[in-house]
């Protein structure tokens, strides 16, 4: 029962599908007012996928046709099925060793969307897919480390025990360093080298449309809404036994994630692939290494 | 059954109108209307509150803004875009060398006007038109999209 509920609407189908829309709109609209702009309507997300789903497809090889359905799907199956493991509610879906779980299946998306970009045979889709898959490595040397000290800190591979029970250094330079990982993760500015529309159009989806296109939007909202969620229900030590309460913190502090996130990309420039990964190898992992010798000593908390 | 197909109309109607994306092609203009074309993006005319992006793959695009004389170097790159653009999409001119030439009329490299190679549905005239008038134009572009129907054909069909 707790599981399907998890799963279908809390914070798994129902919610992620909304907040996702609501996510990227957050992006656009602090994006826009940054420049003085009025920005999209709340809706606009929405809108923008029922356009595409119903745009009429370009023909295509069948064969071709198959991967362009199966690696988007995978990568919202993939996304969806971390977003049920996030420890929101104290009664959430909580296995042993769920971390590892959560980890595989929040690298299958940016995998699917390398292969995706290959396979759309454009100069630009596999110029973006290489930098992405050189990104994705950079910013998963911080982002892993910085789990595997919260793991040690917290003394238990379960997300619930690990939100819980680590202590406050060990936690506060941890998250941090998963914090630094998110921009490069949701391909933001400054980090956003893989999708650099004035660049290489939209890097590896540049060739893709109508509904090709609509379900890829929907897996980028998806892991909005599932890394901000993770970054924030890591982030909080404890949980009332109130599940409405907890819900509503939860959102709220994920939208404010998604506000200061949009904040920075509308604030700093794009980096090259060397300066960006170079920024991750250095300053991200030096970050979550100190996470993890903090986490080594008792006084981690 | 009938009413939720309707409902169904409407929704996909309503949604093409407030998300328009726009692919701006030169077909070898003098550069005055992409200018003032690219001034409709600014803070000061704001088309993303209409839901409009500007995209750079005419693969992602509604419609197509399309400026300068056709020439001959640019006639091939035209029909390819124009068949990259999924159905349906919308034809906006920009400026008056689309549609007459302008002042390229009759030069030997000058293989236009655009409507022989691609249907038009607006012409926004000037030399070059102000920002306003290719709001505008755009503006009557979504309502001749809004009026496409909204199951163009048979043949593969997705969602």
């Amino acid at each position: 029962m707790s599981n399907w509920f998890a799963l279908l609407v809390f914070p798994g189908f129902l919610y992620a599908f909304l907040m996702g829309w609501l996510m990227l709109w957050v992006e656009r609209k602090t994006l826009a007012r940054l420049q003085s702009r009025i920005g999209p309507p709340f809706y606009q997300p929405f809108f923008d996928f029922i356009k595409l789903m119903t745009k009429e497809p370009l023909p295509r090889p069948s064969r071709e046709n198959s991967f362009y359905l199966f690696l988007p799907l995978l990568a919202i199956g993939a996304t969806l099925g971390s977003l049920t493991l996030l420890p929101v509610l104290p009664n959430s879906l909580s296995l042993v060793g769920d971390l590892v779980l959560f980890i595989a299946l929040i690298e299958i998306a940016p995998i699917c969307l390398v292969l995706m970009g290959f396979l759309s045979r454009s100069i630009f889709g596999q110029v973006g897919a290489v930098r992405e898959a050189v990104l994705t490595f950079a910013s998963n040397l911080p982002f892993i480390t910085a789990l595997i000290a919260l793991a040690y800190a917290g003394g238990s591979l379960r997300l619930m025990d690990i939100a819980l029970h680590t202590p406050p250094i060990a936690r506060g330079l941890a998250v941090l360093a998963i914090l630094i990982c998110l921009p490069l993760k949701l391909r933001l500015n400054p980090f956003s080298v893989a999708n650099a529309e004035q660049e290489i159009y939209q890097g590896a989806l540049t060739e893709l449309d109508g509904w090709r296109l609509g379900l890829w939007e929907l897996s980028h909202a998806l892991e909005w809404v599932a890394l901000s969620g993770l970054t924030v229900s890591l982030a909080l030590p404890w949980r009332s036994d109130v599940a409405i309460l907890d819900a509503a913190l939860f959102t709220l502090l994920s939208l404010a994630l998604v506000f200061l996130l949009a904040l920075v990309a509308g604030a700093t420039a794009r980096l090259k692939v060397g300066q960006a990964s170079r920024f991750y190898w250095r300053w991200g992992f030096g970050l979550a290494l100190l996470a993890l010798v903090a986490s080594l000593f008792p006084f981690g908390g | 059954m009938e009413t939720t197909s309707s409902i169904f109309d409407r929704l996909v109607r309503y949604a093409r109108g407030r998300s328009p994306w726009l692919f701006h092609l030169n077909c070898g203009g003098c550069n005055g209307c992409d200018i003032e074309f690219l001034a409709c993006l600014t803070p000061r005319y704001d088309v993303e509150q209409l839901g409009i992006r500007l995209e750079g793959s005419p693969r992602h695009a509604d419609i197509l803004c399309i400026s300068g004389p056709v020439t001959r170097n640019t006639q091939a790159a035209l029909q390819t875009i124009y068949a990259q653009t999924p159905n349906p999409k919308v034809v906006v001119a920009i400026g008056s060398c689309p549609a007459s030439g302008n002042v390229f009329a009759d030069s030997p490299s000058v293989v236009g006007p655009l409507e022989k190679f691609v249907a038009v549905d607006v012409y926004v005239p000037g030399c070059p038109p102000r920002p306003d008038a290719i709001l505008e134009g755009i503006a009557s572009a979504v309502e001749i999209l809004k009026a496409k129907p909204v199951r163009e054909q048979g043949g593969e069909s997705h969602v």
